[in-house]
């Protein structure tokens, strides 16, 4: 329908849900999508002549909160330890 | 920051996916493909510059047959170089601390190396075994000898990266410790203990691209005794 035509920046927050349905979530068009994902950053941010280090900074950024996150089970269990 | 000094041996998983697996391919998104235009971006340039300067450096002392191995070792150098510096981020997981990859890379490739050397060329590679000019009466301990030192090396590559890069970590992990334990008793000695945890980190990025250099030096330099 009209909803699953349109890209996801497009897509208003509450009509998120009913497009998440629509889509298809094969491993390849799921590939597909981070590789797009992934192509216009890269091009917005890093790809251009006079780049300086805020394009690699933000993704660096990124993955120290995503290493963040992948530990946040483990880092969660220090929080009210009394010793170290 | 991990608050228990055992923590930076530990592999962490989330959801079944260990941390590893992100580790080990970020850095194919910090070295991008060249594309076909005359000016690319500064990231390339750099890198490119970077590459150039390295692979002629490396490649240099090896002969004509070597240079087949170029693509491996720059390769490899370009992603140890990129596993070692990311680790110094906060949160992140440094695959090069742990001594099952580095025992995996450094394993096969010293072997690939020593099997060229013995079959192609049998006799000069195993005249390696005797330097030039020993004394006769010390030829069967210094064959000894330096048999032994041609088995230990896959051993001494992946321990030397394991070692260097925990230690660097273990040291930041214990001085910041430090640091933060000391802020509210003795804030000066605090300030001075900081200095230290700055000019330590100084070393650690020099040591992350040393150690990656070194690991691919030597590499070269047992292809260069077989090849």
């Amino acid at each position: 329908g009209p909803l699953s035509a349109q890209p996801l920046m497009d897509v208003k927050l509450g009509e998120l849900p009913a497009w998440l349905t629509t889509c298809n979530f094969s491993p390849l068009r799921l590939l597909g999508g981070v590789q797009k994902a992934w192509s216009s950053y890269y091009d917005k941010y890093i790809n251009v002549k006079r780049g300086g280090p805020a394009g690699i900074s933000m993704l660096l950024a990124g993955y120290c909160l995503l290493s963040y996150g992948w530990n946040y089970q483990h880092i969660k269990c220090h929080r009210w330890r009394k010793y170290h | 920051m991990n608050l228990s000094f055992f923590d930076q041996f530990m592999s962490p998983c989330f959801m079944g996916i260990p941390l590893t697996l992100l580790s080990m391919l970020l850095p194919t998104l910090l070295i991008p493909a060249p594309n076909n235009r005359w000016v690319s971006n500064r990231l390339s340039a750099i890198q490119l510059w970077f590459l150039n300067t390295t692979t002629k450096q490396l490649m240099s002392p090896l002969n004509k047959k070597a240079h087949k191995w170029a693509l491996i070792l720059t390769s490899l150098m370009m992603m140890l170089l990129a596993i070692n510096l990311l680790g110094l981020l906060p949160y992140t997981f440094t695959p090069t601390t742990q001594l099952s990859m580095n025992m995996a890379l450094a394993f096969p490739l010293w072997l690939a190396t020593l099997l060229t050397g013995l079959r192609n060329q049998p006799s000069i590679s195993l005249g390696h075994l005797l330097p030039e000019g020993t004394p006769t009466l010390l030829i069967p301990a210094l064959i000894l000898i330096e048999t032994t030192s041609l088995l230990i090396r896959p051993l001494a590559l992946g321990v030397r990266l394991t070692a260097n890069l925990t230690a660097g970590h273990l040291l930041i992990q214990l001085i910041s410790t430090a640091t933060m334990a000391l802020l509210p008793i003795m804030p000066v000695v605090s300030a001075l203990t900081a200095t230290i945890l700055f000019l330590l980190t100084i070393l650690e990025i020099a040591v992350a691209m040393i150690q990656a250099y070194v690991f691919v030096l030597l590499l070269s330099l047992y292809l260069q005794e077989n090849i």
